[in-house]
Protein backbone atom coordinates (compact mmCIF):
# COMPACT_ATOMS: atom_id res chain seq x y z
CA UNK A 1 0.00 0.00 0.00
CA UNK A 2 1.51 3.59 -0.77
CA UNK A 3 1.51 5.88 2.29
CA UNK A 4 1.72 9.59 1.69
CA UNK A 5 3.64 11.33 4.07
CA UNK A 6 3.73 14.92 4.32
CA UNK A 7 5.84 17.07 6.19
CA UNK A 8 5.71 21.28 6.26
CA UNK A 9 7.06 23.60 8.66
CA UNK A 10 4.79 24.94 11.22
CA UNK A 11 2.96 27.86 11.08
CA UNK A 12 4.87 29.78 13.78
CA UNK A 13 8.20 28.73 11.61
CA UNK A 14 9.23 31.47 9.04
CA UNK A 15 10.09 29.78 5.71
CA UNK A 16 12.47 32.13 3.57
CA UNK A 17 12.18 29.55 0.85
CA UNK A 18 8.71 30.04 0.85
CA UNK A 19 8.36 33.81 0.94
CA UNK A 20 11.11 33.96 -1.90
CA UNK A 21 8.83 31.59 -4.31
CA UNK A 22 6.39 34.13 -3.20
CA UNK A 23 8.14 36.87 -4.56
CA UNK A 24 9.16 35.65 -7.81
CA UNK A 25 5.50 34.15 -8.60
CA UNK A 26 4.72 38.17 -7.72
CA UNK A 27 7.33 39.05 -10.53
CA UNK A 28 5.29 37.00 -13.16
CA UNK A 29 2.14 38.23 -12.56
CA UNK A 30 0.37 35.79 -10.31
CA UNK A 31 -0.44 38.97 -7.81
CA UNK A 32 -3.13 36.97 -6.14
CA UNK A 33 -0.47 34.23 -4.58
CA UNK A 34 -0.43 35.38 -1.00
CA UNK A 35 1.52 32.59 1.48
CA UNK A 36 3.48 30.46 -0.62
CA UNK A 37 5.02 27.51 2.19
CA UNK A 38 7.15 24.77 0.98
CA UNK A 39 7.40 20.95 2.32
CA UNK A 40 7.70 17.66 1.92
CA UNK A 41 6.36 14.63 0.74
CA UNK A 42 7.01 11.57 0.69
CA UNK A 43 5.48 8.52 -0.98
CA UNK A 44 6.33 5.08 1.31
CA UNK A 45 5.06 1.85 0.07
CA UNK A 46 4.11 -0.34 2.99
CA UNK A 47 3.20 -4.04 3.46
CA UNK A 48 0.38 -4.93 5.43
CA UNK A 49 -3.58 -4.90 5.27
CA UNK A 50 -4.56 -3.36 9.01
CA UNK A 51 -5.31 0.22 7.78
CA UNK A 52 -5.06 1.29 11.69
CA UNK A 53 -1.73 -0.86 11.81
CA UNK A 54 -0.18 0.69 9.29
CA UNK A 55 -1.35 4.23 9.97
CA UNK A 56 0.51 3.86 13.64
CA UNK A 57 3.55 2.04 12.39
CA UNK A 58 4.40 4.79 9.80
CA UNK A 59 3.40 7.61 12.32
CA UNK A 60 5.98 6.07 14.69
CA UNK A 61 8.40 6.77 11.98
CA UNK A 62 7.47 10.17 11.04
CA UNK A 63 8.00 10.82 14.79
CA UNK A 64 11.31 9.17 15.10
CA UNK A 65 13.02 10.31 11.48
CA UNK A 66 11.14 11.52 8.44
CA UNK A 67 9.64 14.75 10.71
CA UNK A 68 11.32 17.02 13.30
CA UNK A 69 9.16 18.15 15.62
CA UNK A 70 10.85 20.83 16.58
CA UNK A 71 10.25 22.86 13.40
CA UNK A 72 8.12 20.51 11.52
CA UNK A 73 4.30 18.84 11.40
CA UNK A 74 3.33 16.11 9.61
CA UNK A 75 0.57 14.42 8.73
CA UNK A 76 0.18 10.53 7.18
CA UNK A 77 -2.65 9.72 4.32
CA UNK A 78 -3.65 6.21 3.72
CA UNK A 79 -5.27 5.42 0.26
CA UNK B 1 54.13 16.08 26.21
CA UNK B 2 57.26 14.10 27.55
CA UNK B 3 57.92 10.69 26.04
CA UNK B 4 56.04 7.87 27.27
CA UNK B 5 53.29 10.02 28.81
CA UNK B 6 49.60 9.16 27.65
CA UNK B 7 48.37 11.59 25.64
CA UNK B 8 44.55 12.12 25.70
CA UNK B 9 42.81 10.53 23.21
CA UNK B 10 39.95 12.21 21.12
CA UNK B 11 37.50 10.29 18.40
CA UNK B 12 36.75 11.86 15.43
CA UNK B 13 33.60 10.19 13.92
CA UNK B 14 33.97 9.92 10.18
CA UNK B 15 30.48 9.50 8.26
CA UNK B 16 29.85 9.44 4.84
CA UNK B 17 30.21 12.79 3.91
CA UNK B 18 31.89 14.06 6.21
CA UNK B 19 34.59 16.52 4.64
CA UNK B 20 36.14 18.12 8.49
CA UNK B 21 37.05 14.93 9.86
CA UNK B 22 41.05 15.97 8.65
CA UNK B 23 40.74 19.14 9.88
CA UNK B 24 39.72 18.07 13.71
CA UNK B 25 41.96 15.11 13.72
CA UNK B 26 45.05 17.27 13.10
CA UNK B 27 43.50 20.20 15.28
CA UNK B 28 43.41 17.70 18.28
CA UNK B 29 47.15 16.19 17.55
CA UNK B 30 47.93 19.77 16.86
CA UNK B 31 47.73 20.58 20.38
CA UNK B 32 49.03 17.49 21.62
CA UNK B 33 45.84 15.16 21.77
CA UNK B 34 45.56 11.82 20.42
CA UNK B 35 43.35 12.12 17.54
CA UNK B 36 41.97 8.49 16.79
CA UNK B 37 39.24 8.35 13.39
CA UNK B 38 36.12 6.55 14.67
CA UNK B 39 34.05 4.88 11.43
CA UNK B 40 30.14 5.31 12.10
CA UNK B 41 29.29 1.94 11.25
CA UNK B 42 31.44 1.09 14.46
CA UNK B 43 29.28 0.88 17.94
CA UNK B 44 32.47 1.73 20.31
CA UNK B 45 34.46 4.72 20.86
CA UNK B 46 37.60 3.05 21.25
CA UNK B 47 38.49 4.13 24.99
CA UNK B 48 38.34 7.99 24.06
CA UNK B 49 37.56 10.05 26.85
CA UNK B 50 36.32 12.94 24.16
CA UNK B 51 34.59 13.28 20.73
CA UNK B 52 34.33 15.61 18.07
CA UNK B 53 31.13 15.25 15.39
CA UNK B 54 32.85 17.01 12.36
CA UNK B 55 32.16 19.28 9.91
CA UNK B 56 30.24 18.30 6.46
CA UNK B 57 27.11 16.92 4.82
CA UNK B 58 26.59 13.69 6.35
CA UNK B 59 24.53 11.65 3.95
CA UNK B 60 24.44 14.22 1.81
CA UNK B 61 22.26 16.37 3.87
CA UNK B 62 19.13 14.49 2.94
CA UNK B 63 15.42 14.68 4.87
CA UNK B 64 17.41 17.13 7.31
CA UNK B 65 20.76 18.05 8.12
CA UNK B 66 22.04 15.76 10.52
CA UNK B 67 19.11 13.35 10.87
CA UNK B 68 20.45 10.46 9.08
CA UNK B 69 23.32 10.80 10.87
CA UNK B 70 21.92 10.98 14.00
CA UNK B 71 20.69 7.21 13.57
CA UNK B 72 24.20 6.21 12.93
CA UNK B 73 25.08 3.05 15.14
CA UNK B 74 27.91 5.16 16.28
CA UNK B 75 25.73 7.79 17.66
CA UNK B 76 24.24 5.41 20.72
CA UNK B 77 27.85 5.64 21.57
CA UNK B 78 28.24 9.05 21.69
CA UNK B 79 24.70 9.45 23.21
CA UNK B 80 25.92 6.76 26.56
CA UNK B 81 29.34 8.65 26.37
CA UNK B 82 27.92 12.06 26.78
CA UNK B 83 24.91 11.05 29.41
CA UNK B 84 28.45 9.40 31.68
CA UNK B 85 29.31 13.05 31.56
CA UNK B 86 31.78 12.89 28.59
CA UNK B 87 32.94 15.84 26.66
CA UNK B 88 31.05 15.61 23.07
CA UNK B 89 32.65 18.52 20.41
CA UNK B 90 29.61 19.41 17.65
CA UNK B 91 31.15 21.67 15.08
CA UNK B 92 28.35 22.46 11.74
CA UNK B 93 27.14 19.15 11.04
CA UNK B 94 28.27 17.95 14.03
CA UNK B 95 25.96 20.46 16.05
CA UNK B 96 23.20 19.86 13.53
CA UNK B 97 23.37 15.70 14.69
CA UNK B 98 23.80 16.71 18.42
CA UNK B 99 19.94 18.99 18.02
CA UNK B 100 19.06 15.85 15.85
CA UNK B 101 19.24 13.68 18.76
CA UNK B 102 18.05 15.94 21.20
CA UNK B 103 21.23 16.16 23.05
CA UNK B 104 20.92 20.02 22.88
CA UNK B 105 17.78 22.03 22.06
CA UNK B 106 16.34 22.99 19.71
CA UNK B 107 16.71 22.81 15.57
CA UNK B 108 18.23 24.51 12.46
CA UNK B 109 16.60 26.18 9.77
CA UNK B 110 17.98 27.46 6.73
CA UNK B 111 19.90 30.73 6.57
CA UNK B 112 17.54 33.60 6.37
CA UNK B 113 19.13 34.74 3.13
CA UNK B 114 18.65 31.17 1.68
CA UNK B 115 22.20 31.29 0.38
CA UNK B 116 25.24 29.37 1.68
CA UNK B 117 27.50 31.07 3.74
CA UNK B 118 31.18 30.92 3.71
CA UNK B 119 33.05 33.67 5.46
CA UNK B 120 34.76 34.56 9.01
CA UNK B 121 32.77 35.87 11.86
CA UNK B 122 33.01 36.94 14.75
CA UNK B 123 31.80 35.27 18.34
CA UNK B 124 31.51 36.24 21.84
CA UNK B 125 32.43 34.22 24.55
CA UNK B 126 28.92 33.73 26.98
CA UNK B 127 31.03 31.34 29.34
CA UNK B 128 34.04 29.98 30.83
CA UNK B 129 32.83 27.61 34.06
CA UNK B 130 32.80 24.69 31.60
CA UNK B 131 35.62 22.42 31.17
CA UNK B 132 35.02 22.67 27.52
CA UNK B 133 35.45 26.64 27.85
CA UNK B 134 37.76 27.08 30.52
CA UNK B 135 40.64 27.92 28.43
CA UNK B 136 38.72 31.25 27.02
CA UNK B 137 37.62 34.45 29.01
CA UNK B 138 34.15 36.08 28.90
CA UNK B 139 33.44 38.59 26.44
CA UNK B 140 36.57 36.92 24.20
CA UNK B 141 35.63 38.08 21.27
CA UNK B 142 37.18 34.45 18.53
CA UNK B 143 37.38 35.28 15.00
CA UNK B 144 36.14 31.86 13.30
CA UNK B 145 35.14 30.71 9.78
CA UNK B 146 31.15 29.50 9.04
CA UNK B 147 30.41 27.33 6.02
CA UNK B 148 26.71 26.51 6.23
CA UNK B 149 23.41 26.49 4.60
CA UNK B 150 21.46 25.67 7.60
CA UNK B 151 22.69 27.61 10.78
CA UNK B 152 19.62 29.15 11.35
CA UNK B 153 19.19 28.03 14.94
CA UNK B 154 15.34 27.78 15.88
CA UNK B 155 13.13 26.84 18.81
CA UNK B 156 9.72 27.96 20.31
CA UNK B 157 9.56 30.53 22.94
CA UNK B 158 9.31 28.57 25.82
CA UNK B 159 12.46 27.09 24.99
CA UNK B 160 14.26 29.90 24.28
CA UNK B 161 13.74 30.97 27.81
CA UNK B 162 15.19 28.10 29.00
CA UNK B 163 18.31 28.24 27.04
CA UNK B 164 18.88 31.61 28.39
CA UNK B 165 17.65 31.61 31.52
CA UNK B 166 19.68 28.29 31.96
CA UNK B 167 23.23 29.64 30.72
CA UNK B 168 23.28 27.01 27.72
CA UNK B 169 24.71 29.85 25.41
CA UNK B 170 28.29 29.45 24.85
CA UNK B 171 28.70 31.70 22.04
CA UNK B 172 26.76 34.02 20.16
CA UNK B 173 27.29 36.06 16.85
CA UNK B 174 29.00 39.60 16.84
CA UNK B 175 30.63 42.16 15.47
CA UNK B 176 34.49 43.11 15.76
CA UNK B 177 34.35 44.55 18.95
CA UNK B 178 32.28 42.37 20.75
CA UNK B 179 28.72 43.38 20.41
CA UNK B 180 26.15 41.35 19.64
CA UNK B 181 23.98 43.25 16.80
CA UNK B 182 21.16 41.66 14.31
CA UNK B 183 23.68 42.77 11.54
CA UNK B 184 26.40 40.67 12.83
CA UNK B 185 24.14 37.92 12.92
CA UNK B 186 25.13 36.05 9.47
CA UNK B 187 21.82 33.37 9.46
CA UNK B 188 19.14 35.15 11.27
CA UNK B 189 19.73 32.35 14.26
CA UNK B 190 17.70 33.20 17.66
CA UNK B 191 19.61 35.48 19.82
CA UNK B 192 22.39 35.49 17.86
CA UNK B 193 23.16 31.84 19.37
CA UNK B 194 26.13 30.46 17.33
CA UNK B 195 26.66 27.59 20.17
CA UNK B 196 25.06 25.79 22.74
CA UNK B 197 26.19 23.86 25.55
CA UNK B 198 23.52 21.09 27.98
CA UNK B 199 23.04 21.73 31.20
CA UNK B 200 25.73 19.26 32.54
CA UNK B 201 28.48 21.47 30.02
CA UNK B 202 30.07 18.25 29.14
CA UNK B 203 28.00 18.81 25.26
CA UNK B 204 29.09 21.81 23.08
CA UNK B 205 27.96 21.95 20.03
CA UNK B 206 28.89 25.02 17.52
CA UNK B 207 28.09 26.49 13.68
CA UNK B 208 31.63 28.27 13.81
CA UNK B 209 35.14 26.01 12.85
CA UNK B 210 37.84 26.26 15.53
CA UNK B 211 39.55 23.39 13.89
CA UNK B 212 40.29 25.21 11.02
CA UNK B 213 41.85 27.70 12.47
CA UNK B 214 44.73 25.77 14.82
CA UNK B 215 47.94 27.46 13.04
CA UNK B 216 48.47 31.05 12.00
CA UNK B 217 49.54 29.55 8.67
CA UNK B 218 46.09 28.81 8.06
CA UNK B 219 44.36 32.05 8.97
CA UNK B 220 44.66 32.14 12.66
CA UNK B 221 44.46 30.51 16.13
CA UNK B 222 41.71 31.45 17.37
CA UNK B 223 39.94 27.96 17.38
CA UNK B 224 43.46 26.37 19.19
CA UNK B 225 42.19 27.15 23.11
CA UNK B 226 38.82 25.31 22.12
CA UNK B 227 40.43 22.50 20.65
CA UNK B 228 42.89 22.28 23.67
CA UNK B 229 40.44 22.35 26.53
CA UNK B 230 38.60 19.62 24.61
CA UNK B 231 41.81 17.38 24.50
CA UNK B 232 42.56 18.18 28.04
CA UNK B 233 39.01 17.34 29.02
CA UNK B 234 39.17 13.73 27.44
Amino acid sequence: MQVEVRVKLKDQVLDPQGEAIRRVLCNLGYEEVGQVRVGKLMLLEVAGEDPELLRARVEEAARELLANPVIEDFEVRLP
Amino acid sequence: MTDGARRSRVAVVIFPGSNCDRDALGAVEAVGGEAVPVWHQSRDLQRCGAVILPGGFSYGDYLRAGAMAAHSPIMKAVRRHAEQGGAVLGICNGFQMLLEVGLLPGAMLMNRSLRFICRDVFLRVERTDLALLRTLSVGQVLRLPIAHKEGNWFADPAVVREVESGGAVAFRYCDAGGQVRPDANPNGALQGIAGLVNRDGNVLGMMPHPERRVARLLGGEDGRALVRALVEAA
